[in-house]
């Protein structure tokens, strides 16, 4: 019985406490920059696409929500020619960015995705790039990779030595 | 001696405020919820999210009216009725100030425990009709709840009875000019508050609707506005209740300075105030130590306390005459 009047007053005493809910369109919370929200495709810090349309991000994802198709551009660069995130099906889990050998496809911290419209959720390749290198600043793909390209022969690339000639190593 | 208003006018005036009141609750109620647990709760619409009543009612009113095609029709449809209907027509008895009441019975009293008898008929009926088992359930458990606390609910109030020497509300509250009955019946007091929660089902004894076990209880099947008057009736009640311990053990209109209409309002928000915070603090016990409780432990007090009560006043009486 005494713990029941006991009760009633601690909870009464409530009235005191410091509401702890956070009013949240007012007071935005604090994101981390490792937050996995909405999905973006980045680019090299020169402006072009990191992508290169390897599908290991649409392997890697467990919903299968990403769809793209890889073709090549005159120098060499493999890239998509569309890229599609299905933000309905996506569940935010950011395999697709461990996958990702590039540092292409990133998780951002933003999350406010909203839509009267199922169909706006699918998230075409010009919604999905931005303009920046996003988590990676200083990463070129194509500069590290030791891939030939059109500007860059093979062992052109940053800490690579030029190719050795087969032909001096003969006795 | 203030002249009373016209009967039609006191009629319209006590249903429109009823109803707002009732209405009101609901976004007190989770308003206080929220403040006794450290949350805010609805505070989007409108001022202080007062609105959030008008939205909630715009959105009942035009949800879909579904008839279970099993239900029996003509019973289904009428249960959510009867416990409006019951609880407004106690309001009729209730004293709000000295002339403003809609039917000055000499017998008030026994017709509002006459009414809140009634209401248990809703409740059993909608589950009955419901022809779904947690309904069903609810309504077994609602018809032995009501019909028990019931009993003692009449004997805690017999001792008002005794010490006022009427059964007229308004006589009860001209009576306790000198001293509230909450004094010299605390013991009543107690017992009509805990009677009178398991009247309206609220929690603690909302063991009819039972969320965590029976679905929604005896109103599972209900929907849109049918469902809204099992809700309206239950927030009346509780505003009925509210008011009759005031009018009963705390003066009614009784009061210095602000005019009585006002203090009467007073009292019965403290009261309704209190049910809510036993909803924040209380859990909502098993059924046999409910029952085990009205039983065994509230209707030997409320005896009890009846006997001394008239011991006392016979005494009392006898010592006059002397």
């Amino acid at each position: 019985m005494l713990s029941i009047l006991r009760t009633i007053w601690d909870v009464f005493l409530h009235m005191f406490h410091r509401r702890v809910t956070v009013q949240y369109p007012d007071v935005k919370p604090y994101l981390a920059p490792r937050w996995r929200g909405r999905i973006i495709l980045s680019r090299d810090p020169d402006g072009g696409e990191r992508c290169v349309a390897c599908y290991l991000c649409a392997v890697a994802c467990p919903v299968d929500c990403i769809a793209l198709q890889a073709t090549e551009d005159a120098s060499g660069r493999r890239y998509p020619e569309f890229f599609r995130i299905n933000f309905s099906r996506c569940i935010f889990c950011g395999y697709c960015e461990e996958a990702c050998p590039t540092y292409a496809i990133q998780l951002t911290p933003d999350f406010e995705m909203g839509e009267y419209k199922r169909e706006n959720l699918v998230y075409e390749k010009e919604d999905l790039l931005i303009n920046g290198p996003g988590k990676y600043p200083g990463y070129n793909f194509w500069r590290v990779a030791g891939v030939g390209i059109t500007g860059k022969d093979k062992g052109g690339s940053e800490h690579e030595a030029p190719p050795t000639d087969l032909h001096t190593l003969l006795p | 001696m203030m002249t009373s208003p016209h009967p039609v006018l006191t009629i319209i005036g006590i249903l429109i405020v009823a109803l707002t009141i009732a209405s009101g609750l609901i976004w007190l109620e989770r308003r206080l919820l929220a403040l006794w647990q450290d949350r805010y709760g609805p505070n989007r619409v409108g001022p202080f999210g007062l609105l959030q009543v008008l939205a909630d009612m715009i959105k009942i009113f035009f949800k879909e009216d579904w008839n279970p095609p099993f239900a029996d029709r003509a019973i289904f449809i009428v249960a959510p009725a009867i416990i409006v209907i019951t609880v407004l027509m106690s309001f009729a008895v209730l004293p709000i100030a000295p002339g403003i009441i809609v039917a000055d019975l000499n017998v008030g009293l026994l017709f509002i425990l006459a009414m809140s008898s009634l209401g248990v008929y809703s409740v059993v009926l909608a589950g009955w009709s419901s022809d779904n088992k947690y309904a069903l359930l609810g309504a077994f458990r609602a018809a032995a709840q009501m019909l028990s606390y019931e009993v003692f609910m009449g004997l805690s109030l017999m001792g008002v009875v005794l010490l006022a020497g009427s059964f007229d509300l308004a006589a009860i509250v001209n009576a306790q000019r000198h001293l509230w009955f909450v004094i010299p019946q605390f013991s009543g007091f107690v017992l009509f508050v805990v009677a009178g929660l398991a009247e309206t089902r609220r929690l603690p004894f909302d063991l009819p609707e039972a969320e965590s076990e029976l679905v929604a209880g005896f109103h599972s099947e209900y929907s849109g506005m049918k469902f809204g008057m099992f809700f309206v009736g239950e927030y009346l009640g509780i505003t009925l209740i509210s008011a009759l311990i005031t009018v009963l053990f705390c003066g009614g209109w009784l009061g210095p300075v602000l005019p009585p209409v006002v203090w009467l309002l007073l009292k019965t928000f403290f009261f309704i105030c209190f049910f809510i915070l036993l909803r924040a603090s209380l859990p909502r016990p098993r059924f046999d130590p409910l029952m085990n409780w009205g039983w065994k432990a509230m209707l030997p007090l409320s005896l009890a306390n009846l006997l001394v009560t008239g011991a006392i006043v016979v005494a009392l009486s006898a010592g006059r005459t002397l």
